[in-house]
């Protein structure tokens, strides 16, 4: 995976984020959707407790108490809240935050997700994975297409441990973007200088394919 | 200063020394009533200004409430908000089987990993343990038993425990592996988990500022689980990197009110650019 793909997918992502929404962003990739987002009304949530979270400017700024979920240095934006942990879940699964953005290390063709735990390791941390499931407006997931051994993340039917009972909303990768329409998995736009054949093999879960079908801008 | 004796408070006025100081000795233990009848003997303080006196003290004084076989609850994000003097404190404290109570157990070697080092860390409950290494080592070896539970389930539990709730119905892992063998109950349609109180015999929080009256308030992201586990325990001992006066505080800022600390620790350690240095 490449920073270039990686910049891609965030930056597909950042054009999801409507004004005046509440977007929460996970650890890796959704971390960097923060520097493609255009407009100021969009509000960052960090569950670690503050609303209005901002990159980091410079050096100058940095505060080694105050950082996002990652543990990662932020700083903050007009307008900004510190709150508790149980009060900034409470807004997370209360419904009040409109946008999750997650990475995943599967997702299946029903629109589970698995990205808390690998079958046969030691479970040792979940931290918020499955509260942003259970209480998030909408969830897109940012990921590579595939495992770094070339196994398919988009499956059939999820084998590790999935994270909620709620299914995701989108998938973008660096190949593609899908969506979930009636319960199925829908192909909708091909990353640049992508062919649909790449993605069919690439991908084990079926799909439909838009009629829309375009190329991400 | 002797001379600048205050007046009495009007309840006191009448006996110097109120008859019924069996109740005060009960809820101060044995050494804080010796010191009321001491203060209230050689300086005239009404019993208030003892109390006050009371709360504030020294890290090692402190962290003696801590017993073997006892539930701790410590805040902080990692190092973020963690009571870290108190918690080197506690490494230099004679108590071991320890449960603890904490989004994370530090880093190898640091914060409360030394604890878990040190094999006085029976039981982990928290969140997030992948940032120490040596926590899936530990319970390998059979050396360490572990509860993982949702950091929004978490947080609530401590709210819950602070708050007098018996218990509470979550959507958060129903369906998962972290459901198992919690009772699930169908409410509107959708599927709900059932998770109880957490509460602890002593809480180590973080503040950064508190007043002499234990009221405390907090900076920027080093807030996080500190003012939920400040109301879960039976005894809560706050750091802080700044201790003023009462009525320094305005009011409104005050984010944990007194009533919710037992004792205030002044922090030796504090978390700055470069790490973890002395202060």
């Amino acid at each position: 995976m490449t920073r270039d793909s990686q910049m891609m997918i965030a930056k597909r992502a950042a054009a999801e984020l409507q004004p005046h929404s509440v977007v929460n962003l996970g650890i890796g990739i959704p971390t960097l959707v923060a520097k493609y987002v255009e407009s100021d009304l969009v509000y960052f949530h960090t569950e670690n407790g503050m609303l209005g979270v901002q990159e980091l400017r410079n050096e100058a700024e940095f505060d080694p108490s105050l950082v996002n979920a990652g543990k990662l240095p932020i700083s903050e934006g007009i307008g900004a809240s510190y709150f508790d942990s149980a009060e900034s879940f409470g807004m997370i699964r209360g419904g009040h935050v409109d946008v999750a953005v997650l990475g995943a290390l599967q997702v299946d063709e029903q629109g589970f997700i698995a990205n808390w735990a690998i079958p046969g390791k030691n479970i040792m941390g979940v931290g918020g994975a499955m509260d942003l499931l259970s209480g998030a407006g909408k969830v897109i997931v940012t990921t590579n297409h595939t495992a770094k051994n070339g196994d398919p993340k988009i499956v059939h039917t999820c084998s590790y441990p999935i994270t909620s009972l709620r299914k995701v909303d989108m998938i973008i990768t660096e190949l593609a973007v899908f969506t979930f329409e009636a319960g199925k998995l829908v192909l909708k736009e091909l990353m640049p200088g992508v062919n649909l054949a790449e993605v069919r093999e690439k991908t084990e879960a079926a799909f439909e394919i838009s009629e829309q079908i375009t190329a991400v801008r | 200063m002797v001379e600048a004796v205050p007046p009495l408070p009007q309840e006191w006025d009448g006996p110097a020394f109120p008859k019924d100081e069996a109740p005060r000795r009960f809820l101060l233990g044995g050494l804080g009533s010796l010191f009321i009848q001491m203060a209230e003997r050689s300086f005239c303080l009404s019993i208030k200004e003892v109390m006050i006196m009371q709360k504030q003290m020294k890290a090692e004084e402190a962290v003696q409430k801590i017993q073997s076989g006892d539930t701790l609850m410590v805040g902080g994000f990692g190092l973020v908000g963690a009571p870290l003097t108190l918690i080197d404190e506690l490494t230099r404290h004679d108590a071991g089987g320890l449960t603890v109570i904490s989004n994370n157990l530090g880093e190898p070697g640091r914060g409360l990993g030394i604890l878990l080092r040190q094999g006085k860390v029976k039981r982990a409950i928290g969140s997030y343990f992948t940032s120490n290494r040596e926590v899936g080592d530990f319970y390998h070896q059979g050396k360490l038993e572990i509860q993982l539970l949702p950091q929004g389930t978490m947080s609530e539990s401590i709210r819950a425990g602070g708050a007098g709730i018996g218990g509470y119905y979550t959507k958060t892992s129903a369906g998962t592996e972290l459901a198992k063998g919690k009772e699930v109950r169908e409410i509107n349609g959708e599927l709900y988990v059932l998770e109880l109180p957490l509460k602890a015999n002593v809480a180590l929080v973080k503040a950064a500022k508190a007043d002499t009256l234990g009221n405390l308030v907090y900076y920027k992201t080093a807030r996080n689980f500190n003012p939920l586990m400040a109301a879960a325990a039976d005894f809560v001992i706050a750091e802080a990197d700044e201790i003023v006066e009462a009525g320094e505080l305005s009011p409104e800022e005050i984010v944990t009110p007194h009533l919710f600390v037992d004792a205030i620790v002044e922090s030796r350690l504090i978390l700055s650019k470069e790490g973890v240095v002395s202060k």
